[in-house]
């Protein structure tokens, strides 16, 4: 039962097959045997999963039939749960319990899903590998000698392990889309503003954005639902009337245009995985679609300016952990600058401040201009050649990740760390959805396809990526990792 | 060498919205530390800011009593440094386009001549919380109810020339966003702050010299004081052949010097950028039209008016709008005695020298303004002379019973009876014959004596004018 998605889950609690306590349960005690060796939850929530699952099967009795009632999930340590502990990955907020819940969680809770723990991530989501992590790295189901993706990689391991149904993801370049296609499961980032990011702590407010890691295209919809939508308490959540994103699923693909960025199949994407996105392709051309060639000409400025706006907006954003008021503190502060100091230098890890470092540079007097300004410039190019291509086309299509999941600790310098994102991050800068779902193993390791929509454009990109699982079964492959018991 | 001096103020003012500029907290002033904090206050993870439309509207207001330009587009940009009382790490405020662009008031100096004095321009930004030294030994105490709270800075241009127009440019901003009722401005409890940034330079010269800043002066005679200090100070400088430093310093009133803060070398490089959380506010012509709608009369049109209505002098009518709590008490008075010429004499001579003995504020006048309205009115009615009037007055402070009852039981009721007032009159003029003939012989001052004595006989209760008439009928 655990291996289904959490539609037919949802349909198995609704028709009386199994409890939501008896499911839940079965998460707990396989968490609990694989764990461990994954590490891709911080936190488990035993007692108060089996509590809300128990009130689930109350009210599916009493003739609740919210599709995700009772449903077990995770959520990714960067939202805030009220009265368990919001790490972010790392060591300064460790012992932090926030007295309020993040709207995302909020929302889970109202739709009556089950929360199973809170999963680990890069350090205050920032890294591809999840390897930044204060709680130590996150494995990957498919080989546990190779990282999971990040930054939430920990959500995606769960998932592709069963430890969950379903989880919650942030991306701010990547940080969804890349460990799903690691991880070969789906993994959806709604247009920026369309899901409230209050109670998610900021990495790089312009460009975070929450949403869901699944087993399907039709779960990816199903929990949109839920996330979606105007939040007063987030002035750049978007005014728009939310769709039910599950209802278009089924729409015919016929006549649909799908566009082929060259930029995307250019030196660089490893041949493995340029092979399973072609094949993928032309599963789309069986269903009536059409590729056409599109050009994102500023695309190879992308990383580069990603990677100036958003350490800048990091570097204010992380100004709070100062050790005043919460997480943590140095021992024995001999004044404010030693407590600055140390607080900061022992509280954040390596990554953490070299991005903060990086973005302070960049906002410098003087220095503004040629970093932050032009990076702002890119952006706005980067945009356009989106709105350009999609004069064209309805949906881009290309590869998530160059690769397959590489090893741990295989990479090493940051700036090709960097590049991990290089298809994803444009996405991020000028604001559009994206999804990641499974299309073809290589070597045993799955291929991640990634296909863009228009601005809130979540309904068709849903049903684009829904007809691909409909005629394949990519992402029914499970790893063998847990499959003894 | 003949020195002139260029001034630039930077004031702050606490604009009195219900709640904080980007939370829902309230923002009383005077509670329980750390009470009126919420969590986005505490810069909790996660937490965003939600911007107070009520502080755009007042800072728009203000823009329009000034003449400004408003910003059809504002943004907010955070500026960012570590002080523990600043929980997010930075400021936010509007550095690039800010709500109110350029505008100018108008400042009346000691001789009467008027002064505009240019606006260069003012945006909202958050106030941050306090920092507590003394009350804890060997530790900080940070009090964050004030974090948060919306402030509009006001930044003038360089137009200034000396401490008096200085202190009449605050008074004139003071009085506008009170009239305005956006700020209680009230320096003593910070709601009003200023910076003050001064500059000397040679006579006719038209470079600016280099200025200093003197920080978060909080009174009107403090800010008098420290810019004369200062600029006696930079003149010494420069005399004994130094260089004046770019600096911020600080006012110390009980040794009325000023000392150096920090010096630019160690200032801060704030990283100033666009904040991401929060949209760029755009207000249109529809929005600004409504606040202009509803903007009350300022102190200028007021002045012009009470000028025009009530054929006030320029001094009077200034003095009666320099607050518009004074032409509120000065309007009531004028309204219910019908007559304003009087209300004004009244107002702005016993009872404001009452008040200024007394230091106090209208508000806190011992006679209420119907009460010297009524005074007034019996004036007018004949009940009592102004004379008689200035006694009642005094007793209006001790006793707080009706005026009518006040003269009753005085026995200060005017004589108007004519019989006993010919009586007096044949008294004085059987009394005073050299006068009377004086009189006679076309001497005309004599006759203001002759009338002070009927007066002095009847303890002042006499009609002055039947017993001036009476005494020309007699003596002709």
């Amino acid at each position: 039962m655990i291996e289904k998605t959490a539609a037919e889950l949802s349909q198995a609690l609704s028709s009386g097959v199994i409890s939501s306590v008896e499911l839940t349960q079965s998460y707990l005690d396989r968490i609990k045997k694989y764990n461990a060796e994954l590490n891709a939850y911080i936190t488990i929530c035993e007692d108060t999963a089996l509590s809300q699952a128990k009130t689930a099967d109350e009210k599916r009795a009493a003739g609740d039939s919210s599709p995700l009632l009772g449903v077990p999930l995770a959520h990714k340590d960067i939202f805030c749960t009220n009265g368990v502990t919001t790490t972010c990955g790392s060591r300064m907020l460790h012992n932090f319990v926030a007295p309020y819940d993040a709207t995302v969680v909020e929302k889970f809770n109202t739709a009556g899903a089950v929360m199973l723990g809170k999963t680990n991530m890069d350090e205050f989501a920032m890294g591809s590998s999840n390897e930044t992590s204060f709680f130590g790295p996150v494995k990957n189901p498919w080989d546990i000698k190779r990282v999971p993706g990040g930054s939430s990689g920990g959500s995606a391991a769960a998932v592709a392990a069963d430890l969950c149904a379903m989880a919650t993801g942030t991306d701010t370049g990547g940080s969804i889309r890349q460990p799903a296609a690691f991880c070969g499961i789906t993994g959806f980032k709604p247009s920026y503003g369309r899901v409230s990011r209050w109670g998610m702590i900021a990495f790089a407010s312009s460009l975070d954005q929450a949403g869901p890691l699944c087993k399907s295209a039709e779960d990816a919809a199903l929990m949109t639902n839920v996330m979606a939508g105007l939040d007063k308490k987030d002035s750049t959540s978007i005014d728009k009337p939310v769709e039910d994103y599950a209802a278009t699923l089924n729409d015919s693909l016929q006549g649909l245009k799908i566009g082929i960025p060259k930029q995307h199949f250019a030196e660089g994407l490893t041949a493995e995985v340029e092979k399973g996105i072609r094949e993928a392709l032309r599963e789309y051309e069986k269903l009536g679609a059409t590729l056409i060639e599109v050009d994102l000409p500023n695309n190879h400025l992308s990383v580069s300016a990603y990677y100036v706006v958003a350490p800048a907006e990091a570097s204010a954003n992380l100004s709070r952990y100062d050790g005043v008021r919460y997480g943590y503190r140095c021992e024995n502060p001999v004044d404010l600058d030693d407590m600055y100091k140390r607080t900061r230098s022992e509280g954040f890890g390596d990554e953490v401040k070299r991005r903060i470092l990086v973005g302070t540079y960049a906002l410098s007097a003087g220095y503004y201009d040629a970093y932050y300004r032009k990076a702002q410039k890119i952006r706005r190019l980067i945009k356009n050649d989106f709105v350009e291509a999609f004069k064209e086309v309805d949906v881009i299509v290309g590869p998530t990740s160059p690769h397959t999941a590489f090893e741990l600790g295989a990479k090493t310098d940051p700036v090709t760390m960097y590049l991990e994102d290089i298809y994803t991050i444009a996405v991020n800068l000028a604001g559009l959805p994206g999804i990641s779902i499974p299309a073809g193993l290589s070597n045993g390791l799955p291929i991640g396809m990634h296909i863009v929509g228009k601005d809130f454009g979540e309904a068709k990109l849903l049903n684009v990526a829904h007809q691909f699982q409909q005629q394949t079964d990519w992402h029914r492959q499970k790893p063998n990792f847990g499959q003894e018991g | 060498m003949e020195w002139e001096t260029v001034i630039g103020l930077e004031v702050h003012v606490s604009l009195s919205t219900k709640s904080k500029l980007f939370s829902g907290t309230a923002s009383e002033f005077g509670a329980e530390p750390n009470t009126q904090a919420n969590i986005f206050d505490l810069a909790l993870p996660g937490t965003l800011p939600v911007f107070n439309e009520e502080a755009l509207k007042m800072a728009v207001r203000f823009g329009l009593a000034i003449g400004a330009e408003i910003g059809e587009r504002s943004v907010f940009d955070r500026k960012n440094y570590f002080y523990p009382d600043l929980p997010k790490g930075y400021q936010v405020t509007q550095l690039d386009f800010p709500t109110v662009g350029k505008g100018a008031l108008t400042i009346t100096l000691e001789d009467g001549t008027e002064k505009v004095i240019g606006v260069t321009r003012a945006h909202i930004e958050e106030n941050a919380g306090k920092s507590l030294h003394e009350e804890f030994s060997g530790q900080s105490g940070i009090d964050l109810n004030r974090a948060g709270e919306p402030l509009l800075e006001i930044v003038s241009e360089p137009e200034i020339t000396n401490a008096k127009e200085a202190v009449a440019y605050l008074k004139k901003l003071h009085s506008i966003v009170r009239y305005l009722d956006i700020s209680d401005a009230i320096m003593a409890q910070g709601s009003m702050r200023c910076d003050v940034n001064v500059s000397i330079r040679p006579k006719g010269e038209t470079e600016l010299g280099t200025r200093t800043e003197i920080k978060n002066i909080n009174s009107f005679r403090f800010v008098e004081k420290a810019i004369n200090s200062e600029i006696i100070r930079q003149q010494e400088v420069i005399e004994d052949g130094g260089e004046v430093v770019q600096e911020t310093r600080r006012y110390d009133a009980n040794k009325d010097i000023t000392t150096s803060m920090r010096s630019k070398e160690v200032a801060n490089d704030y990283r100033y950028f666009p904040e991401p959380d929060l949209l760029p506010v755009v207000i249109d012509e529809s929005f600004i039209s409504a606040i202009k709608a509803e903007l009350p009369e300022l102190p200028d049109a007021k002045k012009e008016r009470f000028m025009q209505e009530f054929s006030l002098s320029n001094y009077d009518a200034g003095v009666l709008t320099a607050t518009r709590e004074m032409a509120e008490y000065f309007e009531e008075v004028a309204k219910n005695c019908g007559d304003a010429k009087l209300a004004a004499n009244w107002v702005t001579g016993d009872l404001l020298a009452l008040l200024n003995k007394n230091d106090m504020e209208i508000t806190e006048s011992p006679i209420r303004s119907e009460r010297l309205a009524t005074l007034i009115s019996r004036i007018k009615d004949n009940t009592i002379s102004g004379k008689i009037a200035k006694t009642v007055f005094e007793t209006m402070l001790e006793d707080d019973a009706g005026v009518d009852e006040i003269i009753e039981k005085k026995g200060l009721k005017q004589v108007t009876d004519t019989g006993e007032i010919e009586k007096l009159v044949d008294e004085v003029i059987a009394n005073n014959p050299d006068q009377v003939q004086q009189l006679k012989d076309g001497k005309e001052q004599v006759l203001g004596f002759l009338v002070g004595q009927a007066m002095k006989l009847s303890q002042g209760k006499a009609n002055p004018g039947q017993v001036n008439q009476l005494l020309r009928e007699k003596i002709q």
